[in-house]
């Protein structure tokens, strides 16, 4: 009896200590690292990959969205002028003189235009007022130009929004497409307040978009559920063909499938004619380009993204809780409730969250199926990005998107741990 | 029909069962059991004992015959209303709940009040000695834990049957031997009648009033274990409960009791006639290891014959000989350590000696 606690007090303090001179815990690091070593090797490749192709150029594009470099750039000499003016008032005269010969310059280098429509963006109508200011300047260059000398150029000049815009827009970083992607503005006295109503558009555009997605996430996994019940649980050559069925859509082609939709939805298409032969509807119903076709062709897409974590999940439980619970005298549908649906969470959790991601960042499906209402926040930015050229304001959208998509997934990972989420 | 407390709880009325159509996995089955037994299913795997207890619990429907539960046939109460608690071999546990909701679940599915339902679950928690670990999940418990547990869990709405099906296969051997006794206590502190299904001969032997054994989808034998032990019936019991010794041979003159008979290397013995063939039939008669006697000198028995020690194994309680018995070199004996009457080194000759009332004739083992 008192040999035995001596005997294990001895070994724990021999265990963690040094022997050859090395702490075991520096021993357990070296032999560790070669390991480590190999793992890294193996995810290198694709790690550099990503980050060049991927993380680097969307870190970049988002940095636009807060970047500001036109008057910076093309007006160096006015920056400084601007920088030393509080901004009330009409501006002194040593700026109007230096932006009269910036204005000059950047005419002649061509990146006046470039500085008229990012000013454009705040106030409409001040590119044509800088460039034609530019254009009368430039015959016989202004020397020590006033107020007077801009407003003989154009009288607009004498207002003091335009001057204010001008001083809004030469920090190197600017709040103007952050606000404007949630339909604010800082108004002639710095404040922050809400656009005019007919320019709001993203603010309701963001509710929209996460409204469809969510409804279509919703009833997705309404009709994802029982199948993948049914795949978890049927013999194995049934859930084979089921899950032939379930991933065939993946050997297609999206905007195929999407296009698909658009034959299938129109006014006298297979899926209306069929209605009617059944005598279920009197009329077609407008699918295309309205809100029905757009739930239609999202739900079609994202249903195997919902089956198959559903599915993993599933697959996991084994049918035995359910038999316990019947054989405690639970009625199978209260064992349903109580003992099997709250074992599927995960996999709701995670079909859920993969559905409503995807679907927030959409962009085919609304813009070929849906009308103008049905647009979503993707079409904006495609629009903004490719068409209008605004960048600042296409990458200030896709931010907020990002945003809502990272803080989703936190409050997700929150709730089930990190664990929750199993793929396959 | 009204139910004496003489009457069985559970007849078992021409069952069979079967799962394809071309093989029945239970072969007309009768059984009853006795209200407050602890009765064991004992059987190869394969044997039909699980599909009994499936069919019992509700889980699988029988192909043919009735079941009756005090009197009643249940072929088609769902197993929600049969009142049966069931302990399965994963335990079964619901993972998203604590130990002690685990407990209270088959209460409050009743429609018990929760505090109710929660101080009764935590005795019987108390019960199984798991008080402490009500709050915990049943993850964070060992298997063993996790075993009493469920045992709580099907005990706590105090059913009049309740079913284990192969509920210590997943626990290791000492922690299964400890589990037995538990479970025979709570069975006896209880009076809760008990169906067990096992594989293991062991269990069966330590914890049951009455052990039916299983092969083919029939009972072979169903006795207290002390006679299914001491007087199997067939040579499967034989074999599959304890070691035997079966030395196959021809039965050449009979009796109602007695019967001797020769083996193919010419040696006679005299045995019990089980079977009750006469002349000219071929037996197997079993012969249990330890009712054999070695010794150096010629001992007092119906059945000695010279022999040589081939090898023997040290058990430390028990030694175990492997002998050459006339040109039959499969011949074990087993010699309690402090009973040893002769030298086992290998090579040895000595004398085996066995009373004719430890050998039984039995049917020829067909395997």
């Amino acid at each position: 009896m008192d040999q035995a606690p001596a005997l294990t007090a001895s070994q724990s303090d021999v265990l963690p200590q040094e022997e050859n001179g090395l702490p075991l815990k520096v021993k357990l690091r070296r032999a560790e690292r070669m390991k480590k070593i190999r793992a890294m090797a193996l995810i290198a490749p694709l790690f550099i990959f990503t980050l060049l192709i991927f993380a680097i150029p969307i870190g970049i594009m988002l940095v636009r969205s807060i970047d500001n470099p036109e008057v910076v750039s093309y007006l160096p000499n006015t920056k400084v002028e601007l920088d030393k003016w509080s901004g009330e008032g009409m501006p002194p005269q040593t700026l109007t003189a230096i932006f009269a010969t910036d204005l000059v310059q950047a005419y002649h280098d061509k990146t006046a235009a470039t500085v008229g429509k990012r000013l454009n963006y705040d106030v409409s109508g001040m590119r044509s007022l800088i460039m034609r200011t530019a254009r009368k300047f430039k015959s016989h260059v202004p020397v020590d130009a006033t107020l007077d000398t801009f407003v003989k150029a154009d009288k607009r000049w004498k207002q003091e929004k335009y001057w204010n815009a001008l001083k809004r827009a030469s920090g190197s970083l600017t709040p103007f497409y952050l606000l404007s992607a949630v339909d604010k503005k800082i108004d002639d006295k710095g404040d922050i307040v809400n656009v005019s109503e007919g320019q709001a558009i993203y603010v309701n555009i963001f509710w929209r978009t996460i409204w469809i997605a969510g409804v279509v996430t919703v009833i997705s996994l309404l009709l994802g559920f029982p199948i993948a019940y049914l795949l978890a649980n049927t013999s194995s050559k049934v859930s084979n063909t089921l899950m032939f069925c379930v991933l065939l859509p993946f050997w297609t082609s999206l905007l195929v499938r999407t296009s698909a939709w658009v034959v299938l939805l129109q006014k006298n298409g297979i899926v209306n004619s069929s209605l009617m032969n059944l005598g279920l509807i009197d009329e077609p119903l407008t699918l295309l380009f309205a809100r029905p076709g757009v739930y239609i062709g999202f739900i079609h897409l994202l249903l195997p993204f919902v089956i198959l974590p559903l599915y993993s999940v599933m697959k996991s439980i084994s049918p035995g809780y359910m038999r316990a619970a019947e054989s405690l005298g639970a009625h199978p549908a209260v064992a349903f409730v109580r003992v099997y649906l709250p074992q599927t969470l995960p996999g709701i959790g995670a079909g859920g969250v993969l559905a409503f991601i995807l679907a927030i960042g959409y962009y085919i499906t609304p813009a070929l199926i849906g009308g103008p209402q049905d647009q979503m926040l993707s079409y904006f930015i495609a629009n903004h990005a490719n068409s209008t050229l605004n960048w600042g304001l296409a990458s200030a959208l896709g931010m907020i998107l990002l945003g809502s998509t990272l803080i989703l997934f936190t409050i997700y990972n929150r709730l089930t741990g990190a664990s929750g989420v199993k793929m396959g | 029909m009204t139910a004496s407390a003489n009457d069985p709880l559970v007849r078992f009325v021409n069952v069979q069962k079967t799962y394809d159509g071309e093989n029945l996995v239970v072969k007309n089955l009768n059984l009853d059991i006795k209200r407050g037994e602890f009765l064991t299913l004992l059987g190869p795997s394969g044997s039909g004992k699980s599909t009994c207890l499936m069919m019992l619990a509700g889980f699988e429907t029988p192909t043919h015959g009735n079941i009756l539960l005090q009197g009643n046939a249940i072929n088609n109460v769902p197993p929600h209303k049969r009142d049966i608690g069931v302990v399965f071999q994963n335990y079964a546990l619901f993972p998203h709940m604590s130990v002690v909701e685990n407990v209270a679940f088959p209460l409050t599915v009743r429609k018990m009040n929760k505090t109710d339902a929660k101080a009764k679950a935590q005795r019987a928690l108390d019960m199984v000695q798991l008080g402490e670990f009500g709050e915990r999940r049943p993850g964070q418990l060992s298997g063993g834990q996790q075993q009493r547990v469920a045992l709580a869990r099907s005990l706590v709405f105090e059913p009049q049957l309740v079913l284990m099906d192969e509920p210590l296969g997943a626990l290791d051997k000492k922690l299964r031997e400890q589990m037995q006794i538990e479970i025979k206590h709570i069975h006896e502190s209880l009076g809760v009648t008990m169906v067990f299904v096992t594989h293991d001969q062991d269990e069966a032997l330590t914890m049951s009033d009455r052990v039916a054994v299983f092969n083919d989808g029939i009972i072979q034998q169903i006795d207290d274990p002390a006679t299914l032990y001491e007087c199997p019936q067939n040579s499967f019991v034989a074999n599959f409960i304890g070691e035997t010794n079966t030395l196959c041979g021809e039965i050449v003159s009979s009796d109602n009791q007695a019967c001797a008979v020769q083996l193919p290397n010419g040696v006679k013995i005299t045995a019990q006639n089980v079977a009750g063939h006469g002349a000219g039939v071929q037996t197997a008669v079993s012969l249990r290891p330890e009712r054999v006697q070695l010794n150096d000198v010629k001992p007092d028995f119906a059945n000695v014959f010279e022999a040589t020690v081939i090898e023997t194994i040290y058990h430390g309680n028990h030694v175990r000989v492997a002998l050459d018995v006339g040109g039959q070199k499969d011949f074990r004996a087993m010699v309690r350590a402090g009973n040893i009457h002769a030298d086992l080194n290998p090579g040895h000759k000595l004398y085996v000696g066995f009373s004719a009332d430890d050998c039984r004739a039995l049917d020829p083992a067909s395997a």
